[in-house]
Parts: structure tokens; sequence; C-alpha cells
């Protein structure tokens, strides 16, 4: 139990801190209320309609393709710190997972995916 | 740590699974070549005869490797080849199906392997976290099989419900599966059943509440009730060699993962066998009132396959290995003749504007005897009259109830498949007795529908003349098991 007890301190710690940052600036901020401060963020610009459009649904097909690169990743960092002790067996079990995803990949270039138009 | 890793690689375990990914990727690459696409269904029924030979081959053989997360058995084996079977009759449905339609395209078919690839993987471990790999693996490629006509409003009404109740049983599955290993410190079931005795004493509660998450997550695979709901509409919605595999495919793999998890890896937990027995009684039931009064001949089929599947049921309540080998001997019968009712569907639903209901079957009889003969072989055996298979399917079922003391479950089976007899008499008395309200549109010929009906017809007969051999085979498939 007494590892987790780090954990606890950890949680506490992290909470607190930023209850405490919040409680600062709120002694510390000017308070003016206006109606722009309580608009959409649209990187600083002016916000064009509302924000509840229909996303044109090759956004979601791009994100499909990230996150299997992105898991990927995951997949990568554990192997890279053990791959010391595993060696020639895991660089082939990892070239052929790459291999599958990379194929996956080439299919999605070649059935026109990665063109927005 | 290498030696070890390396020794425990062997490719004969996987060889079958190894051989549908490789031909899926090659039929991926069809895709890209117009003049290609029509050799992909030829190669993907080459992988897996290939696939079916391999599975085969590891009849027989007794092995454990990478790092225990794989064991050959001929429990394995045996389903492999249901599955392999099952399989490509569904590939020589879709070829007629999808052509016709203009929707003959290789994902079809690389979809298809790579959904068996991954009831193989579940039928061919027994650690709990690679079967869950397995059903993932067969599960993503069923939800857009289920979809897989995209113009169709019901198609894509059945692969959107599909997916999102499979993705919510696969959260249960995956809740009971960290309860059985927070319960046992192991997701490998022969670690369960050695230790077993000292894991009841312990943490009894934790592991039969794990127990029964799983359960619910593979009792949606299996269709029981009460979660049965998503089926009709699945069934009804996408296409029907699509249909033809869901009933026989996903639910053979559901099953045989039961089996594994809960015959023999649980032993005889009080509360799982009282489970079973309402979950048997439920599904049986509810399948068949429901199929009472269906007017679409798919949508009968759905609940009679939740019937079917409460039968199946009867097993994991009984437990024993004589009941599971009579189960295993069911879905094989079933696969034949489910499989070849479907065939008459599609056969029937290549005629323009068919959506199979029970009203388009009047005058089948007087145009096509032959077809609505086999029709009606179909219907009696999935009814479970002899000589057909059904009869000796539903016989070796209720007598292991019977001999093991569950008495009450297997008259009410007999009362449920007197039940069914109406419904599936009825698809008769309509080819047979009912004259067409307009005229008789013909039904074209194809070959490998006749094909698929042919096997179908000859494994319904022929196994019911000669059901011994099979059920020596499904019992030889449980020595060694686990």
């Amino acid at each position: 139990m007494t590892e987790y007890l780090a954990v606890l301190i950890f949680i506490f710690a992290g909470v607190g801190i930023v209850l405490v940052t919040f409680l600062i600036s709120r002694l510390l901020r000017p308070d003016h209320d206006y109606p722009e401060k309580s608009l959409n963020y649209e990187c600083a610009e002016e916000p064009v309609g509302t924000s509840w459009v229909r996303f044109n649904n090759r956004f979601y097909i791009f994100a499909l393709i990230f996150v299997v690169f992105d898991v990927e990743a995951v997949f990568l960092f554990p192997w890279a710190v053990a791959f010391g002790q595993l060696g020639l067996y895991a660089l082939v079990e990892m070239v052929l997972f790459i291999a599958i995803l990379m194929f996956g990949l080439f299919y999605a270039w070649k059935k026109g995916v990665l063109k927005w138009a | 740590m290498i030696d070890e890793a390396v020794a425990s690689i062997d490719l004969n375990l996987i060889a079958p699974e190894l051989t549908l990914l490789i031909t899926a990727c090659v039929i991926l690459l069809f895709s890209f070549a117009r003049s290609m696409q029509r050799g992909a269904s030829a190669v993907g029924f080459a992988g897996l005869v290939v696939a079916l030979v391999l599975s085969a081959n590891q009849w027989g053989h007794q092995a454990s490797g990478f790092f225990g997360m794989v064991t050959c058995d001929n429990y394995g084996a045996m389903f492999k080849i249901i599955f392999c079977v099952a399989s490509l009759l569904a590939l020589l449905l879709a070829v007629r199906y999808f052509s016709q339609r203009g929707l003959n395209r290789p994902e079809f078919y690389a979809l298809l392997l790579i959904s068996t690839l991954g009831m193989m993987v579940m039928a061919n471990t027994s650690d709990l976290v690679v079967m869950f790999l397995g059903l993932e693996i067969m599960s993503v490629p069923l939800y857009v099989m289920a979809g897989y006509v995209r113009r169709s409003l019901e198609s894509n009404e059945a692969g959107i419900k599909y997916f999102l109740m499979g993705a919510f049983a696969s959260g249960f599955l995956l809740m009971g599966i960290a309860f059985v290993f927070g319960a046992s410190g192991t997701t490998d079931l022969r670690r369960l059943v050695t230790d077993f005795n000292f894991i009841v004493s312990n943490f009894d509660l934790f592991l039969s509440l794990g127990g029964a998450l799983v359960l619910i997550g593979f009792a949606f695979k299996v269709a029981a009730v009460p979660f049965h709901a998503w089926v009709p509409d699945v069934y009804q919605g996408a296409p029907t060699p699509v249909t033809a595999f869901f009933s026989v495919g996903p639910k053979a793999a559901g099953f045989a993962v039961l089996f594994r998890i809960f015959t023999f890896g649980f032993g005889d937990l009080e509360v799982l066998t009282n489970l079973f027995w309402i979950l048997a009684v439920l599904t049986m039931t509810v399948g068949n009132v429901l199929a009472l009064r269906q007017d679409n001949i798919k949508r009968m089929l759905a609940y009679s396959s939740i019937a079917h599947a409460g039968y199946v049921l009867v097993a994991l309540a009984v437990g024993t290995q004589g009941a599971v080998s009579a189960a295993i001997f069911y879905l094989v019968a079933y696969m034949m003749f489910n499989t070849g009712a479907f065939a008459v569907l599609t056969m029937l639903e290549t005629r323009a504007g068919s959506k199979s209901n029970f009203s388009e079957l009047a005058g089948l009889a007087k145009a096509n005897p032959y077809l609505s003969a086999v029709l009606a072989l179909f219907m009696f055996a999935l009814s479970g009259f002899p000589p057909t298979v059904g009869f000796f399917g539903k016989f070796y079922l209720f007598a292991s109830a019977v001999n093991n003391g569950f008495i009450w479950l297997a008259i009410i089976g007999v009362m449920n498949s007197f039940l069914s007899v109406y419904y599936y008499l009825r698809v008769v008395k309509v080819s047979y007795f009912d004259s067409p309200e307009g005229a008789w549109t013909p039904v074209p010929f194809s070959t490998a529908i006749i094909v698929v009906l042919f096997v179908t017809a000859i494994g319904t007969l022929g196994l019911g003349f000669f059901p011994g051999e099979l059920l020596k085979l499904s019992q030889t498939s449980l020595i060694a098991f686990l």
C-alpha cells in the first residue's frame, strides 16, 4: 500500500496547485464582463455561423488513419524501451506489424482517401 | 529471453490464420486494378480451401505456443473447419448476389476472410484476452458487411445497429475479463482450472461476477435472450448471403468460446448452471414465439436462429462432455440446413424487387419444383423431422439433458420444437398450396447457388442417414480439451 501513498500525495498536490492558482487569479484579476468573452473561440477571429454544423465526413476518415498510426506509436514506445533485451525477434515482429499498417495506408492512398477534392 | 520467445513461435499453430491474412491482403491488392476485380472471389475461395485443409491437418495435434497464447487441439480444429465451410458457402452465395447488384467488389471477400480469421483466433486459444482479440477481429468486418449495401437504408441501419450493440457488448466482456483476472490473477483458462479450488474458496463472488459479465458479452454474439434485440433488424437489413453467414459463423464462434470458458474453465459453479438454464429456456421460447407472426422470411429465420441458439444453450446448462459433443453436432447440422434455407432465399432474391416476404413464395412449387423441394427439405430439417440431420441434432442434445437429470429442460425444448413446426411448415404450405397474386416471375439460374444448395441438401440428408460418423468426430474433438 505504501507505494500508493506517493500517488495519493501526488493527486492532492496536483489538485491543490490548480485550486490555489485559480484562487490567486480570482483575487488579482480585474472583473469586466463583455459579450465577446463568451463567444466561441475560433483562433481569435470573429466566429462565422454557429458551432453546430455538419462536418465533412472526410475528416472522419483522416482521423481514422491518424488514429491507426497514433496507436502504432503507443506500441512503439515500450518496444523501443525493451528492445535491448529482445533483439532480432522483436525487430522482425515490429517490422511485420508496421508492414501491415503500411499496407492499410497504401490501400487508403490508392483508393484516393488522402485527396480532398 | 530470446530463446524462450523464439522457441514458443510455431507457425504451424497459426497456419490457417496466416493463410487467410495473406489471402485477404492479396485480395485488397486486387481492388486497385479494375480488370482484376473479378478474380477476387476466386482467390478468396482458394484461400479458404487452403485454410480448410490446414485446419484439418491440425486435427490430432496438441500443442501450445506463443507464450501459451495459442493452443491447438482437436476442438479448435473442429471449429476452424466449421468456420471455413460456413465462409465458403457464404462466399459462393455472395458472388452471384453482389455481381447482380453491381456490388461485387474485392473488399467484401477480404472482409469475409478477415472475419473468418477472427473466429479462428477465438477457437484457437485458452486465454481470455486472445479470445477478446479474436472477437474484435471477427466483429469489425461483420459490422461493415452488414452495412455493405451502401445505398440501402435497411442495410445501413443493420450496420449501425450491429456496431453499436456489438461495441456495447464488448464493454461487458472486457469488464468481465478484468474481474476474472482480479479474482484469479490469470486470464489463462488452464491456470484457472488448476488453481480453481483455491480461487473458489477465496474469491467466489468476484469470479462469478466476472464469469457472468463474460457470459453477457458472448451472449450478445450468439443472440441469446435477453440480449437478442439487435438480431431481427440486423438479419433482415443485411444482404442475404451475409445474413446466412451471420447466423452460422459468428454463432458457432461464440459457442466455441462459451464452451471452452464455462464448461471447462469454470467447471460446475451452481450459479452459472442456473443462469444457463434460464437463458436456454428464455432463448428458445422467445425466439419461437416471436417467429410465429412474421411476414418476412428473413425476419422469421432471424427469430428461428435465436431459438436454435436456445437449443445449443441447453448443452451449456448440462455442461458435460457428452452435451458439448451434441452441441458441436448441432452446430454442424444447423450450418447445413440454415445456410441451405438462406441459399434458396438468395436465389429467389435474384428476381427484381424481391424482399423475401412469405407471399412471394406462392406458386414456387409449380414453377420450380426442385427449388421448392429443397426448400421444404430445409424447413423440415429446421423443425427437426427425421430422417434429416435436424432430428438427430435435437435428439442428441435433449438426450444428453435427460441423461443428466435436466428433464424439464428437455421437455421445454421438445415443446418448443413442436411450436416451431408451425412457422417452418408455413413456408412449405405457401410455396405448395398458395397461388401467386400476379404472374410468376421466373427465378434465374445460378451455378454458384446451385452448388451451395447441392452441398447443403446432401449434408442435411446424408448426415441424417449416417449421423454416427459426425457424432464420433465431435466426440473425438473433445479429447484432451484445454
